[in-house]
């Protein structure tokens, strides 16, 4: 094998992303966990972890810049170093709304919620789940499962106005409630912009494999003007 | 209407097929780049397109090479004239062992090109041209093989444009410097793009996606993509060039 050495360090690459990947996905469902269990002591300790996940994040792409000034690949071997480079701040950025999750969870203290968490756990499993397999798609270079799992936004777009059509109904009922009732919808717009970020890598799983540079999120490219409109997201902490 | 248009070239030594059914379009004031592993008819197909092969005993041509439309194999064709039009530097300087004015001054005498007074003209614009006059303007009367090996090759450069060509073929003309007389001619061919075709044959592919516009990649005498130098060396069609470019065949 002519370059046994740069894909060795290919592979190690990939792996290292693939365990920041693990990592987020831990993040993204126990900060939701968390949440639920209101425990501030757990919240910090998450925060604190993100400081990890950035290390590695810094370290991946450190890396992928040293292999592509020593080794100088093209094509596919260029395309997947920039996907490794691309996924790898998708991936911290995911982190950040898991801690940004664990910050809400602080603030709320013990004020009770106003109404079950059902949705939002569905969300963030939801997302974990996509994230997983949009990670299993980029390292098999499966093209039809990184579409098939962009389908599946559709699913937590729904969650997410589901949950953001009850808070308001809360609302309008008890103006008083419009403190706790943003809370949560922070959490929501996080797992919400979580799974829009999977739908990036996907996105990059496509360009690693064919060249072709595609949009998988159709509601991103043609409602860009009402992105900040209340009901369709909300507010935006990040 | 391309500069140099290629039909269904073959080239034999022999019985050896060195060239199969080669068709291309090289775009005029662009420059292209040749590459391929060793063997595979790169420098075969450039020594075509000026007629280098003819002085090759056992070699036949079959297909068309049209310079402006104009078949370069037809009768009457003036090959001391078509090698004006399409002119070459090659792998090794190669400078006469004379100074440095009788180099570039050599094929406008020998063409007979403007008068003696205008003689000087053409070799201080030609060695300008060459990115070579600064170094160069104070030693014009000393031998030219005293100059560096980079600086040979710009001569050559500078011997070539001398006779005003309209393309010039380069035979991996980087691959006896170091890596700042490389650089230096890269920028000469940026340069030299405005004025003339260029078409190259290199091994660097560094160099072929640094400089060229248009690249064609060859393999065992067969041309397997040509197309934008940026599409081949980020997309490519074939999985041959993607093997080929990413060190995993060849």
């Amino acid at each position: 094998m002519p370059r046994a050495a740069f894909d060795r360090e290919l592979e190690r690459l990939q792996n290292e992303l693939l365990a920041l990947g693990i990592m987020v996905e831990n993040a993204v469902v126990d900060s939701v966990e968390i949440l639920k269990q209101r425990d501030p002591d757990a919240a910090r300790r998450l925060i604190a972890r993100d400081r990890d996940l950035n290390k590695m994040r810094f370290t991946i792409e450190f890396d992928t810049l040293v292999l592509i000034a020593t080794q100088q690949p093209m094509a596919g071997d260029l395309r997947t170093l920039a996907a490794v480079l691309e996924i790898a701040s998708e991936l911290e950025r995911m982190g950040d709304y898991a801690k940004g999750i664990a910050k809400i969870s602080i603030k709320m203290g013990s004020e009770p919620f106003i109404k079950p968490l059902i949705d939002i756990p569905r969300m963030a499993e939801k997302a974990r789940d996509m994230l997983d397999r949009a990670l299993k798609a980029f390292v098999e270079r499966n093209v039809n499962l990184a579409r098939a799992i962009a389908l599946e936004d559709n699913e937590i777009d729904s969650l997410y106005e589901r949950v953001f059509r009850e808070l308001m109904t809360y609302v309008i009922a008890d103006p008083k409630l419009i403190e706790r009732a943003s809370y949560l919808m922070w959490v929501a717009h996080n797992l919400e912009r979580t799974a829009d970020r999977v739908l990036n890598i996907c996105e990059r799983v496509v360009f690693t494999v064919t060249g072709e540079m595609v949009e998988m999120d159709e509601g991103e490219a043609n409602e860009s003007d009402l992105k900040n409109s209340p009901n369709r997201n909300g507010p935006k902490p990040e | 209407m391309d500069k140099i248009h290629v039909e269904r070239l073959n080239f034999y030594y022999g019985k050896h097929r060195a060239l199969t059914n080669i068709s291309l379009g090289v775009q005029e004031r662009q420059i292209t780049a040749l590459i391929g592993p060793s063997g595979c008819g790169k420098s075969t197909f450039l020594r075509c397109l000026n007629r280098m092969n003819d002085n090759i005993r056992i070699g036949r041509t079959e297909g068309k090479v049209l310079l402006d439309g104009q078949d370069i194999h037809e009768l009457g064709i003036n090959v001391v004239e078509l090698r004006k039009r399409v002119g070459m530097v090659f792998q090794r300087p190669n400078p006469f062992p004379q100074s440095v004015w009788s180099n570039v001054a050599f094929g406008p005498r020998v063409l007979k090109l403007g008068r003696k007074k205008d003689l000087f003209g053409i070799v201080e614009a030609s060695l300008r041209g060459a990115a070579l006059w600064d170094e160069v303007k104070d030693k014009l009367k000393q031998d030219a093989l005293s100059l560096s090996l980079g600086q040979q090759q710009r001569l050559c450069i500078a011997r070539a444009i001398a006779v005003k060509p309209e393309v010039i073929l380069m035979d991996e003309p980087c691959s006896a410097l170091d890596p700042i007389a490389t650089l230096q001619v890269e920028e000469l061919m940026r340069v030299l793009k405005k004025n003339y075709t260029l078409i190259i044959v290199t091994h660097n592919m560094q160099q072929a996606a640094r400089v060229s516009d248009w690249t064609g990649f060859f393999w065992m005498g067969e041309l397997v993509e040509f197309d934008v130098t940026e599409k081949v060396f980020t997309r490519p069609r074939h999985k041959l060039t993607e093997d080929y470019i990413t060190g995993r065949a060849g």
